[in-house]
Protein backbone atom coordinates (compact mmCIF):
# COMPACT_ATOMS: atom_id res chain seq x y z
CA UNK A 1 0.00 0.00 0.00
CA UNK A 2 1.20 3.57 -0.51
CA UNK A 3 1.79 5.41 2.44
CA UNK A 4 3.03 4.61 6.44
CA UNK A 5 2.45 1.29 7.58
CA UNK A 6 3.59 0.54 11.57
CA UNK A 7 3.05 -2.65 12.40
CA UNK A 8 3.94 -4.29 16.21
CA UNK A 9 6.75 -1.59 17.20
CA UNK A 10 8.23 -1.54 20.71
CA UNK A 11 10.49 0.34 22.13
CA UNK A 12 11.77 0.28 25.99
CA UNK A 13 14.71 2.33 27.32
CA UNK A 14 15.87 -0.07 29.85
CA UNK A 15 13.30 -1.55 31.98
CA UNK A 16 10.41 1.20 30.70
CA UNK A 17 8.25 0.02 28.04
CA UNK A 18 7.22 3.14 26.17
CA UNK A 19 5.84 1.54 23.32
CA UNK A 20 3.94 -1.64 23.08
CA UNK A 21 2.71 -3.65 20.02
CA UNK A 22 1.92 -0.34 18.17
CA UNK A 23 -0.05 -1.30 14.70
CA UNK A 24 -1.69 1.77 12.33
CA UNK A 25 -2.01 3.01 8.96
CA UNK A 26 -1.32 6.39 7.75
CA UNK A 27 -2.26 6.89 4.31
CA UNK A 28 -2.63 9.66 1.25
CA UNK A 29 -5.18 12.37 2.57
CA UNK A 30 -5.79 11.28 5.99
CA UNK A 31 -5.38 13.64 9.12
CA UNK A 32 -5.26 11.46 11.84
CA UNK A 33 -4.71 12.45 16.00
CA UNK A 34 -2.61 10.65 18.38
CA UNK A 35 -3.83 11.52 21.47
CA UNK A 36 -2.82 10.31 24.94
CA UNK A 37 -2.12 11.56 28.62
CA UNK A 38 1.44 13.06 29.60
CA UNK A 39 4.52 10.47 28.64
CA UNK A 40 2.11 8.26 27.04
CA UNK A 41 4.73 7.62 24.26
CA UNK A 42 3.28 9.64 21.67
CA UNK A 43 6.49 11.68 21.16
CA UNK A 44 8.76 8.66 21.40
CA UNK A 45 6.47 6.80 18.78
CA UNK A 46 6.87 9.49 16.60
CA UNK A 47 10.78 9.08 16.96
CA UNK A 48 10.50 5.87 15.95
CA UNK A 49 8.66 6.26 12.94
CA UNK A 50 11.12 9.26 11.74
CA UNK A 51 13.84 7.30 12.55
CA UNK A 52 15.50 9.77 15.30
CA UNK A 53 15.25 6.51 17.49
CA UNK A 54 15.17 2.76 16.77
CA UNK A 55 12.66 0.33 17.45
CA UNK A 56 13.56 -2.32 19.59
CA UNK A 57 11.18 -4.56 17.53
CA UNK A 58 8.72 -4.39 14.58
CA UNK A 59 8.75 -3.00 11.50
CA UNK A 60 7.68 0.79 9.94
CA UNK A 61 6.81 0.94 5.86
CA UNK A 62 6.72 3.87 3.91
CA UNK A 63 4.70 3.09 0.21
CA UNK A 64 5.61 -0.86 1.67
CA UNK A 65 9.13 -0.55 1.62
CA UNK A 66 10.95 -1.18 5.24
CA UNK A 67 12.70 1.97 6.76
CA UNK A 68 14.84 -0.46 8.82
CA UNK A 69 18.23 0.51 7.41
CA UNK A 70 17.03 4.35 6.77
CA UNK A 71 18.90 6.68 9.14
CA UNK A 72 17.16 10.20 10.26
CA UNK A 73 18.26 12.53 7.17
CA UNK A 74 17.18 9.96 4.80
CA UNK A 75 13.77 9.18 5.92
CA UNK A 76 13.59 13.02 5.59
CA UNK A 77 14.47 12.68 1.86
CA UNK A 78 12.05 9.87 1.64
CA UNK A 79 9.29 12.26 2.34
CA UNK A 80 8.69 11.96 6.29
CA UNK A 81 8.83 15.06 8.45
CA UNK A 82 7.78 15.93 11.66
CA UNK A 83 7.98 19.11 13.60
CA UNK A 84 9.28 18.95 16.98
CA UNK A 85 7.52 19.13 20.32
CA UNK A 86 10.27 21.57 21.96
CA UNK A 87 11.05 24.18 19.18
CA UNK A 88 14.44 23.23 17.65
CA UNK A 89 15.42 26.04 14.98
CA UNK A 90 18.82 27.70 13.94
CA UNK A 91 18.65 30.15 16.92
CA UNK A 92 21.26 32.30 15.88
CA UNK A 93 19.73 32.64 12.28
CA UNK A 94 17.30 34.78 10.86
CA UNK A 95 13.80 33.21 10.53
CA UNK A 96 14.60 33.80 6.46
CA UNK A 97 17.77 31.88 6.63
CA UNK A 98 16.16 29.19 9.17
CA UNK A 99 13.50 28.81 6.19
CA UNK A 100 15.94 29.43 3.23
CA UNK A 101 18.02 26.49 4.94
CA UNK A 102 15.52 23.75 4.75
CA UNK A 103 13.88 25.24 1.54
CA UNK A 104 17.97 24.44 0.17
CA UNK A 105 18.66 21.18 1.86
CA UNK A 106 15.19 19.62 0.33
CA UNK A 107 16.40 20.60 -2.72
CA UNK A 108 19.75 18.77 -2.31
CA UNK A 109 21.77 22.47 -2.55
CA UNK A 110 23.84 21.73 0.35
CA UNK A 111 26.93 20.69 -1.46
CA UNK A 112 26.87 23.84 -4.23
CA UNK A 113 29.72 25.97 -2.84
CA UNK A 114 30.06 28.65 -5.46
CA UNK A 115 26.38 30.74 -5.23
CA UNK A 116 25.23 32.49 -2.96
CA UNK A 117 22.54 31.03 -0.60
CA UNK A 118 20.15 33.89 -1.07
CA UNK A 119 20.47 34.09 -5.00
CA UNK A 120 17.61 31.68 -6.14
CA UNK A 121 14.65 33.27 -7.26
CA UNK A 122 12.73 29.83 -6.68
CA UNK A 123 13.93 29.45 -3.48
CA UNK A 124 13.59 32.76 -2.00
CA UNK A 125 10.11 33.13 -3.61
CA UNK A 126 9.03 30.12 -1.96
CA UNK A 127 10.56 31.09 1.52
CA UNK A 128 8.87 34.38 1.07
CA UNK A 129 5.51 32.76 0.50
CA UNK A 130 6.00 30.57 3.61
CA UNK A 131 6.76 33.47 5.97
CA UNK A 132 3.75 35.43 4.43
CA UNK A 133 2.07 32.53 5.36
CA UNK A 134 2.43 32.66 9.11
CA UNK A 135 2.76 35.54 9.57
CA UNK A 136 6.61 36.21 9.81
CA UNK A 137 7.50 38.59 7.62
CA UNK A 138 7.77 41.56 9.46
CA UNK A 139 10.74 39.42 11.03
CA UNK A 140 12.31 37.87 8.18
CA UNK A 141 15.85 39.35 9.17
CA UNK A 142 14.97 39.26 13.34
CA UNK A 143 17.51 36.09 14.96
CA UNK A 144 14.95 33.47 15.72
CA UNK A 145 16.63 33.85 19.71
CA UNK A 146 15.13 37.35 19.22
CA UNK A 147 11.43 36.62 18.94
CA UNK A 148 8.56 35.47 21.06
CA UNK A 149 7.95 31.59 21.45
CA UNK A 150 5.18 31.30 20.28
CA UNK A 151 7.17 32.94 16.94
CA UNK A 152 9.01 30.31 17.30
CA UNK A 153 6.14 27.74 17.11
CA UNK A 154 5.14 29.15 13.90
CA UNK A 155 8.79 29.00 12.54
CA UNK A 156 8.85 24.89 13.38
CA UNK A 157 5.96 24.56 11.49
CA UNK A 158 6.86 26.79 8.32
CA UNK A 159 10.63 25.09 8.17
CA UNK A 160 8.87 21.73 8.51
CA UNK A 161 6.45 22.45 5.72
CA UNK A 162 8.96 23.67 3.24
CA UNK A 163 10.81 20.47 3.57
CA UNK A 164 7.79 19.34 0.97
CA UNK A 165 7.20 16.12 3.44
CA UNK A 166 4.61 13.36 2.04
CA UNK A 167 4.42 12.10 5.58
CA UNK A 168 3.75 14.84 7.83
CA UNK A 169 4.01 14.62 11.79
CA UNK A 170 3.07 17.39 14.01
CA UNK A 171 4.13 17.21 17.88
CA UNK A 172 1.69 19.46 19.87
CA UNK A 173 2.50 22.27 17.22
CA UNK A 174 0.04 24.55 18.53
CA UNK A 175 1.82 24.46 22.31
CA UNK A 176 3.04 27.68 23.20
CA UNK A 177 1.04 29.43 20.78
CA UNK A 178 -0.55 31.97 21.49
CA UNK A 179 -4.41 31.52 21.44
CA UNK A 180 -4.71 34.44 19.03
CA UNK A 181 -2.25 32.84 16.61
CA UNK A 182 -3.66 29.66 16.87
CA UNK A 183 -5.47 29.92 13.86
CA UNK A 184 -2.66 30.23 11.71
CA UNK A 185 -2.05 26.87 12.74
CA UNK A 186 -5.07 25.38 11.51
CA UNK A 187 -5.43 26.99 8.46
CA UNK A 188 -1.65 25.72 7.89
CA UNK A 189 -3.34 22.29 8.35
CA UNK A 190 -6.50 22.93 5.78
CA UNK A 191 -4.14 24.05 3.66
CA UNK A 192 -2.06 21.35 3.09
CA UNK A 193 -2.09 19.62 0.33
CA UNK A 194 -5.15 17.20 -0.15
CA UNK A 195 -3.10 14.10 -0.80
CA UNK A 196 -0.64 14.35 2.37
CA UNK A 197 -0.98 11.85 5.23
CA UNK A 198 -0.62 13.97 8.54
CA UNK A 199 -0.60 12.52 12.10
CA UNK A 200 -0.99 15.13 14.40
CA UNK A 201 0.12 14.69 18.09
CA UNK A 202 -2.14 17.23 20.46
CA UNK A 203 -3.73 18.34 23.94
CA UNK A 204 -5.75 20.76 22.53
CA UNK A 205 -9.08 18.83 22.10
CA UNK A 206 -10.61 21.87 20.11
CA UNK A 207 -8.05 21.66 17.58
CA UNK A 208 -8.19 17.66 17.34
CA UNK A 209 -11.98 17.34 16.38
CA UNK A 210 -11.32 20.85 14.12
CA UNK A 211 -8.85 19.01 12.09
CA UNK A 212 -8.48 15.17 12.68
CA UNK A 213 -10.82 12.79 10.63
CA UNK A 214 -9.67 10.15 13.23
CA UNK A 215 -8.07 9.27 16.39
CA UNK A 216 -5.68 7.39 17.82
CA UNK A 217 -5.81 6.93 21.55
CA UNK A 218 -2.14 6.24 23.13
CA UNK A 219 -2.27 5.27 26.75
CA UNK A 220 0.98 3.63 28.29
CA UNK A 221 3.03 3.19 25.20
CA UNK A 222 0.07 1.43 23.92
CA UNK A 223 -3.03 1.94 21.52
CA UNK A 224 -6.35 2.11 23.36
CA UNK A 225 -8.53 2.28 20.52
CA UNK A 226 -8.93 4.43 17.25
CA UNK A 227 -11.95 5.87 15.85
CA UNK A 228 -13.46 8.39 14.03
CA UNK A 229 -13.15 12.18 16.87
CA UNK A 230 -17.50 10.79 16.75
CA UNK A 231 -16.70 7.49 18.11
CA UNK A 232 -14.02 8.63 20.28
CA UNK A 233 -15.78 11.35 21.98
CA UNK A 234 -18.28 8.81 23.11
CA UNK A 235 -16.20 5.97 24.21
CA UNK A 236 -16.44 4.90 27.94
CA UNK A 237 -12.54 4.52 28.25
CA UNK A 238 -11.59 7.75 26.87
CA UNK A 239 -13.78 9.74 28.77
CA UNK A 240 -12.89 7.73 32.18
CA UNK A 241 -9.26 8.75 30.98
CA UNK A 242 -9.54 12.85 30.11
CA UNK A 243 -12.93 13.43 32.23
CA UNK A 244 -12.09 10.84 35.37
CA UNK A 245 -8.73 12.12 35.95
CA UNK A 246 -9.77 15.47 36.28
CA UNK A 247 -8.97 16.82 32.86
CA UNK A 248 -11.23 18.39 30.48
CA UNK B 1 28.22 39.25 -7.37
CA UNK B 2 27.93 41.54 -3.73
CA UNK B 3 25.94 44.46 -5.35
CA UNK B 4 26.82 46.44 -2.12
CA UNK B 5 30.10 48.55 -2.83
CA UNK B 6 30.43 48.95 1.32
CA UNK B 7 31.33 45.28 1.68
CA UNK B 8 34.81 45.41 -0.17
CA UNK B 9 35.76 48.10 2.68
CA UNK B 10 37.20 45.64 4.76
CA UNK B 11 38.91 44.36 2.03
CA UNK B 12 40.75 47.75 0.86
CA UNK B 13 41.79 48.11 3.97
CA UNK B 14 43.65 45.01 4.21
CA UNK B 15 44.67 45.81 0.77
CA UNK B 16 46.53 49.19 1.52
CA UNK B 17 47.93 47.94 4.90
CA UNK B 18 49.79 45.61 3.24
CA UNK B 19 51.22 48.17 0.85
CA UNK B 20 51.86 50.10 3.21
CA UNK B 21 53.39 48.03 5.35
CA UNK B 22 55.58 46.76 2.86
CA UNK B 23 56.97 50.48 2.57
CA UNK B 24 56.93 51.12 5.94
CA UNK B 25 58.85 47.80 7.56
CA UNK B 26 60.89 46.73 4.69
CA UNK B 27 63.16 44.72 7.05
CA UNK B 28 60.59 42.98 8.36
CA UNK B 29 59.28 41.29 5.80
CA UNK B 30 59.93 37.68 7.30
CA UNK B 31 57.40 38.62 10.09
CA UNK B 32 54.50 39.74 8.08
CA UNK B 33 55.06 36.85 5.83
CA UNK B 34 54.05 34.92 8.79
CA UNK B 35 51.46 37.07 9.58
CA UNK B 36 49.76 36.51 5.85
CA UNK B 37 50.30 32.86 6.59
CA UNK B 38 49.23 32.63 9.79
CA UNK B 39 45.89 34.05 8.91
CA UNK B 40 45.62 31.89 6.05
CA UNK B 41 45.60 29.18 8.62
CA UNK B 42 43.17 30.71 10.72
CA UNK B 43 41.02 31.59 8.09
CA UNK B 44 40.96 27.98 7.47
CA UNK B 45 40.36 27.46 11.52
CA UNK B 46 37.16 29.69 11.03
CA UNK B 47 35.80 27.66 8.67
CA UNK B 48 35.56 24.70 11.06
CA UNK B 49 35.41 26.14 14.60
CA UNK B 50 34.03 29.53 13.74
CA UNK B 51 31.04 28.64 11.38
CA UNK B 52 31.08 24.69 11.76
CA UNK B 53 31.19 25.02 15.39
CA UNK B 54 33.76 21.60 15.01
CA UNK B 55 35.85 22.11 18.46
CA UNK B 56 39.17 21.71 17.73
CA UNK B 57 42.91 21.64 18.99
CA UNK B 58 44.30 20.19 16.28
CA UNK B 59 44.34 21.91 13.46
CA UNK B 60 48.05 22.14 12.64
CA UNK B 61 47.56 17.91 12.09
CA UNK B 62 46.65 19.68 8.11
CA UNK B 63 49.05 22.59 8.41
CA UNK B 64 51.81 20.61 9.24
CA UNK B 65 50.72 17.61 6.54
CA UNK B 66 50.32 20.51 4.04
CA UNK B 67 54.05 21.92 5.11
CA UNK B 68 55.86 18.49 4.53
CA UNK B 69 53.98 17.59 1.38
CA UNK B 70 55.00 20.59 0.03
CA UNK B 71 58.56 20.76 1.33
CA UNK B 72 58.78 17.07 0.02
CA UNK B 73 57.42 17.71 -3.28
CA UNK B 74 59.83 20.91 -3.65
CA UNK B 75 62.78 18.53 -3.08
CA UNK B 76 61.80 15.06 -4.75
CA UNK B 77 59.28 16.34 -7.59
CA UNK B 78 59.12 19.96 -9.02
CA UNK B 79 60.55 22.71 -7.18
CA UNK B 80 57.38 25.12 -8.72
CA UNK B 81 55.76 27.45 -5.97
CA UNK B 82 51.97 26.89 -7.38
CA UNK B 83 52.27 22.99 -7.89
CA UNK B 84 53.71 22.76 -4.79
CA UNK B 85 50.57 24.73 -2.98
CA UNK B 86 48.66 22.22 -4.93
CA UNK B 87 50.15 19.42 -3.14
CA UNK B 88 49.90 20.86 -0.05
CA UNK B 89 46.15 21.48 -0.85
CA UNK B 90 45.81 17.84 -1.80
CA UNK B 91 47.70 16.55 0.94
CA UNK B 92 45.73 18.74 3.56
CA UNK B 93 42.45 17.71 2.38
CA UNK B 94 43.43 13.96 2.29
CA UNK B 95 44.43 14.14 6.18
CA UNK B 96 41.25 16.23 6.97
CA UNK B 97 39.28 13.42 4.82
CA UNK B 98 40.64 10.65 6.36
CA UNK B 99 40.87 11.88 10.25
CA UNK B 100 37.43 13.54 9.62
CA UNK B 101 36.38 10.44 8.89
CA UNK B 102 36.70 9.46 12.77
CA UNK B 103 36.90 12.48 14.41
CA UNK B 104 32.89 13.82 13.04
CA UNK B 105 31.37 10.83 14.57
CA UNK B 106 32.63 12.54 17.83
CA UNK B 107 31.59 15.47 19.88
CA UNK B 108 32.55 17.80 22.91
CA UNK B 109 35.42 16.30 24.40
CA UNK B 110 36.25 13.71 23.26
CA UNK B 111 36.41 15.61 19.65
CA UNK B 112 38.76 17.85 21.12
CA UNK B 113 41.11 14.46 22.59
CA UNK B 114 40.78 12.94 19.33
CA UNK B 115 41.81 16.04 17.26
CA UNK B 116 44.81 16.75 19.42
CA UNK B 117 45.53 13.00 19.10
CA UNK B 118 45.84 13.12 15.28
CA UNK B 119 48.50 15.93 15.20
CA UNK B 120 50.29 14.27 17.65
CA UNK B 121 50.50 11.00 15.88
CA UNK B 122 51.47 12.77 12.55
CA UNK B 123 54.17 14.70 14.55
CA UNK B 124 55.78 11.12 15.77
CA UNK B 125 55.26 9.72 12.38
CA UNK B 126 57.18 12.44 11.10
CA UNK B 127 59.95 12.46 13.94
CA UNK B 128 60.26 8.67 13.29
CA UNK B 129 60.66 8.60 9.40
CA UNK B 130 64.09 10.28 9.98
CA UNK B 131 65.20 9.05 6.28
CA UNK B 132 62.33 11.21 4.91
CA UNK B 133 61.21 14.18 6.89
CA UNK B 134 64.59 14.91 8.86
CA UNK B 135 63.04 14.02 11.54
CA UNK B 136 63.76 16.53 14.79
CA UNK B 137 66.29 18.45 12.01
CA UNK B 138 63.77 19.42 9.63
CA UNK B 139 63.27 18.78 6.21
CA UNK B 140 66.00 20.67 4.56
CA UNK B 141 67.22 21.82 0.61
CA UNK B 142 64.09 23.10 -0.23
CA UNK B 143 65.07 25.36 -3.29
CA UNK B 144 62.25 26.98 -4.64
CA UNK B 145 61.65 28.27 -8.62
CA UNK B 146 60.37 31.62 -9.36
CA UNK B 147 56.65 32.43 -8.98
CA UNK B 148 55.08 31.72 -12.30
CA UNK B 149 58.45 31.24 -13.20
CA UNK B 150 59.13 35.31 -13.47
CA UNK B 151 59.81 36.32 -9.43
CA UNK B 152 62.72 34.64 -7.23
CA UNK B 153 62.44 34.30 -3.93
CA UNK B 154 64.97 37.32 -2.57
CA UNK B 155 66.89 37.52 0.91
CA UNK B 156 64.64 40.36 2.21
CA UNK B 157 61.37 38.43 1.35
CA UNK B 158 59.67 40.73 -1.15
CA UNK B 159 58.96 38.10 -3.59
CA UNK B 160 57.62 35.52 -0.37
CA UNK B 161 55.58 38.51 0.89
CA UNK B 162 53.64 39.56 -1.88
CA UNK B 163 53.03 35.79 -2.99
CA UNK B 164 51.78 35.31 0.53
CA UNK B 165 49.70 38.16 0.64
CA UNK B 166 47.89 36.80 -2.92
CA UNK B 167 47.61 33.91 -1.49
CA UNK B 168 45.74 34.82 1.34
CA UNK B 169 43.59 37.21 -0.77
CA UNK B 170 42.66 35.00 -2.86
CA UNK B 171 41.73 32.02 0.30
CA UNK B 172 39.53 35.21 1.75
CA UNK B 173 37.62 35.44 -1.09
CA UNK B 174 37.30 32.02 -1.99
CA UNK B 175 35.50 31.80 1.89
CA UNK B 176 33.71 35.11 1.32
CA UNK B 177 32.01 33.00 -1.59
CA UNK B 178 31.73 29.50 0.33
CA UNK B 179 30.40 31.21 3.57
CA UNK B 180 27.67 32.76 1.55
CA UNK B 181 26.95 29.75 -0.16
CA UNK B 182 24.24 27.41 0.69
CA UNK B 183 27.09 25.19 2.06
CA UNK B 184 28.22 27.74 4.14
CA UNK B 185 24.39 27.94 5.41
CA UNK B 186 24.44 24.58 6.04
CA UNK B 187 27.58 24.74 8.11
CA UNK B 188 26.34 27.39 10.25
CA UNK B 189 23.03 25.05 10.77
CA UNK B 190 24.72 22.29 11.76
CA UNK B 191 26.74 24.86 14.49
CA UNK B 192 23.43 26.29 15.37
CA UNK B 193 21.57 22.53 15.46
CA UNK B 194 22.59 19.20 14.10
CA UNK B 195 19.20 17.74 15.29
CA UNK B 196 17.32 20.01 13.37
CA UNK B 197 19.64 19.62 10.47
CA UNK B 198 19.02 15.63 10.30
CA UNK B 199 15.62 16.84 10.44
CA UNK B 200 15.30 18.83 7.30
CA UNK B 201 17.19 15.47 5.91
CA UNK B 202 21.22 16.58 5.77
CA UNK B 203 23.20 13.88 6.31
CA UNK B 204 25.56 15.76 9.18
CA UNK B 205 28.32 13.49 9.30
CA UNK B 206 29.27 13.51 5.44
CA UNK B 207 28.64 17.46 5.02
CA UNK B 208 31.06 18.01 8.66
CA UNK B 209 33.35 15.50 6.76
CA UNK B 210 33.39 18.01 3.76
CA UNK B 211 33.79 20.93 5.82
CA UNK B 212 36.92 19.34 7.29
CA UNK B 213 38.07 18.81 3.98
CA UNK B 214 37.42 21.64 2.41
CA UNK B 215 39.45 23.81 5.53
CA UNK B 216 42.26 21.09 5.17
CA UNK B 217 42.53 21.90 1.73
CA UNK B 218 43.15 25.53 2.90
CA UNK B 219 45.49 24.58 6.10
CA UNK B 220 47.50 22.76 3.90
CA UNK B 221 48.06 25.42 1.76
CA UNK B 222 49.34 27.74 5.10
CA UNK B 223 51.54 24.96 5.43
CA UNK B 224 53.04 24.87 1.80
CA UNK B 225 53.00 28.72 2.31
CA UNK B 226 55.24 28.44 5.47
CA UNK B 227 57.53 25.51 4.08
CA UNK B 228 58.52 27.14 0.40
CA UNK B 229 59.25 31.05 2.11
CA UNK B 230 60.99 29.78 4.79
CA UNK B 231 62.96 26.75 2.84
CA UNK B 232 62.35 24.51 6.05
CA UNK B 233 59.74 22.40 7.79
CA UNK B 234 60.36 21.09 11.10
CA UNK B 235 58.35 18.93 13.64
CA UNK B 236 57.36 22.07 15.18
CA UNK B 237 54.41 22.60 12.52
CA UNK B 238 52.38 19.73 13.89
CA UNK B 239 53.06 21.34 17.87
CA UNK B 240 50.24 21.78 19.71
CA UNK B 241 51.01 25.20 20.37
CA UNK B 242 50.65 25.78 16.91
CA UNK B 243 47.01 24.52 16.69
CA UNK B 244 46.35 26.31 20.18
CA UNK B 245 47.54 29.82 19.58
CA UNK B 246 45.60 29.49 16.24
CA UNK B 247 42.30 29.25 18.29
CA UNK B 248 43.71 32.11 20.71
CA UNK B 249 43.86 34.66 17.84
CA UNK B 250 40.68 33.19 15.99
CA UNK B 251 38.71 33.94 19.22
CA UNK B 252 40.11 37.23 19.74
CA UNK B 253 39.33 38.73 16.59
CA UNK B 254 35.99 36.87 16.40
CA UNK B 255 34.58 33.64 14.94
CA UNK B 256 32.63 32.88 12.13
CA UNK B 257 33.38 36.30 10.36
CA UNK B 258 36.41 35.31 8.84
CA UNK B 259 37.83 39.07 8.96
CA UNK B 260 37.86 38.36 12.91
CA UNK B 261 41.16 36.05 11.91
CA UNK B 262 42.93 38.64 9.66
CA UNK B 263 42.27 41.06 12.79
CA UNK B 264 42.86 38.38 15.65
CA UNK B 265 46.23 37.26 13.86
CA UNK B 266 47.66 40.51 13.48
CA UNK B 267 46.63 42.21 16.61
CA UNK B 268 48.22 38.66 18.62
CA UNK B 269 51.58 38.30 15.95
CA UNK B 270 52.12 41.91 16.88
CA UNK B 271 51.28 42.21 20.12
CA UNK B 272 53.62 39.06 20.54
CA UNK B 273 56.25 40.63 18.58
CA UNK B 274 56.93 43.66 20.05
CA UNK B 275 56.12 42.17 23.79
CA UNK B 276 58.84 39.94 23.37
CA UNK B 277 61.17 42.71 22.08
CA UNK B 278 60.55 44.57 25.09
CA UNK B 279 60.68 41.72 27.74
CA UNK B 280 61.74 38.19 26.53
CA UNK B 281 60.78 36.21 29.63
CA UNK B 282 57.31 37.52 30.57
CA UNK B 283 55.86 38.83 27.20
CA UNK B 284 52.54 35.49 27.36
CA UNK B 285 51.60 37.60 30.71
CA UNK B 286 50.82 40.33 28.57
CA UNK B 287 49.46 37.89 25.66
CA UNK B 288 47.45 36.47 28.33
CA UNK B 289 46.31 39.81 29.64
CA UNK B 290 45.08 40.81 26.03
CA UNK B 291 43.19 37.54 25.71
CA UNK B 292 41.32 37.76 28.92
CA UNK B 293 40.46 41.52 28.50
CA UNK B 294 38.73 40.50 25.27
CA UNK B 295 36.83 37.62 26.48
CA UNK B 296 36.03 39.35 29.51
CA UNK B 297 34.38 42.66 27.72
CA UNK B 298 33.76 41.32 24.18
CA UNK B 299 33.41 37.78 24.36
CA UNK B 300 32.55 37.91 20.54
CA UNK B 301 35.82 39.05 19.50
CA UNK B 302 37.28 42.51 18.40
CA UNK B 303 35.00 42.03 15.25
CA UNK B 304 32.18 42.60 18.22
CA UNK B 305 33.77 45.83 19.08
CA UNK B 306 31.48 48.28 16.61
CA UNK B 307 28.61 45.93 17.69
CA UNK B 308 29.28 46.15 21.28
CA UNK B 309 29.80 50.26 21.38
CA UNK B 310 26.56 50.38 19.25
CA UNK B 311 24.18 48.53 21.74
CA UNK B 312 26.38 50.63 24.36
CA UNK B 313 25.47 53.70 22.80
CA UNK B 314 21.54 52.71 22.27
CA UNK B 315 20.96 51.51 25.63
CA UNK B 316 21.82 55.54 26.74
N1 LIG C 1 15.52 8.92 25.81
C1 LIG C 1 14.74 8.44 26.80
N2 LIG C 1 15.27 7.70 27.78
C2 LIG C 1 14.51 7.21 28.78
N3 LIG C 1 13.19 7.44 28.88
C3 LIG C 1 12.60 8.18 27.93
C4 LIG C 1 13.34 8.72 26.85
N4 LIG C 1 12.48 9.42 26.06
C5 LIG C 1 11.29 9.31 26.63
N5 LIG C 1 11.33 8.58 27.76
C6 LIG C 1 10.22 8.22 28.60
O1 LIG C 1 9.25 7.62 27.77
C7 LIG C 1 7.94 7.96 28.21
C8 LIG C 1 7.17 8.54 27.06
O2 LIG C 1 7.69 9.81 26.72
P1 LIG C 1 7.14 10.66 25.51
O3 LIG C 1 7.91 11.92 25.46
O4 LIG C 1 7.14 9.83 24.29
O5 LIG C 1 5.65 10.94 25.94
P2 LIG C 1 4.57 11.89 25.29
O6 LIG C 1 3.34 11.08 25.10
O7 LIG C 1 5.12 12.58 24.10
O8 LIG C 1 4.31 12.93 26.46
P3 LIG C 1 3.92 14.48 26.40
O9 LIG C 1 2.46 14.56 26.16
O10 LIG C 1 4.28 15.01 27.73
O11 LIG C 1 4.70 15.08 25.30
C9 LIG C 1 8.11 8.93 29.37
O12 LIG C 1 7.95 8.20 30.56
C10 LIG C 1 9.53 9.41 29.23
O13 LIG C 1 10.07 9.72 30.49
MG1 LIG D 1 5.51 14.48 23.62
Amino acid sequence: MSGLEVNGLNKSFGGLTVCKDVTFELGPGDRKALIGPNGAGKTTLANLITGIAPPSSGTIRLDGRDLRGLREPQRVRAGIAKTFQITTLFKRLTVRENIRLGVSERKRQGLKLLRRADGDRATEAEVAELMHQFRLTRHADTTVENLAYGQQRLIEMALTLALHPRILILDEPAAGVPTSENHLIVEAIERLPKDLAVLIIEHDMQLVFKVARSIIVLVNGAILTEGTPREISRDRQVRDLYLGAGHG
Amino acid sequence: MSPNPRRLVPDLVILAAAVGLFFVFPYDLAFLTRILIMVVFVLSLDLVLGYAGIATLGHAAMYGTGAYAAGLFAIHVSADPLLGLAAGAVAGAAIAAVSGLIMMRAHGLTLLMLSIAVAQVLQEVANKARPVTGGADGLRGIRMEPVLGIWEFDFIGRTGYWYAFTVMALVLVMLKVVVASPFGLSARGIHESPARMRAIGTPVYARLVAIYTLAGGIAGVAGALAAQVTSLVSLEVYSFEHSAEAVIMLVLGGTGRLYGAVLGVALFMTVEHLAAAVDPFNWLFIIGALVLGVVFFVPAGLMGVPGALARLGRGR
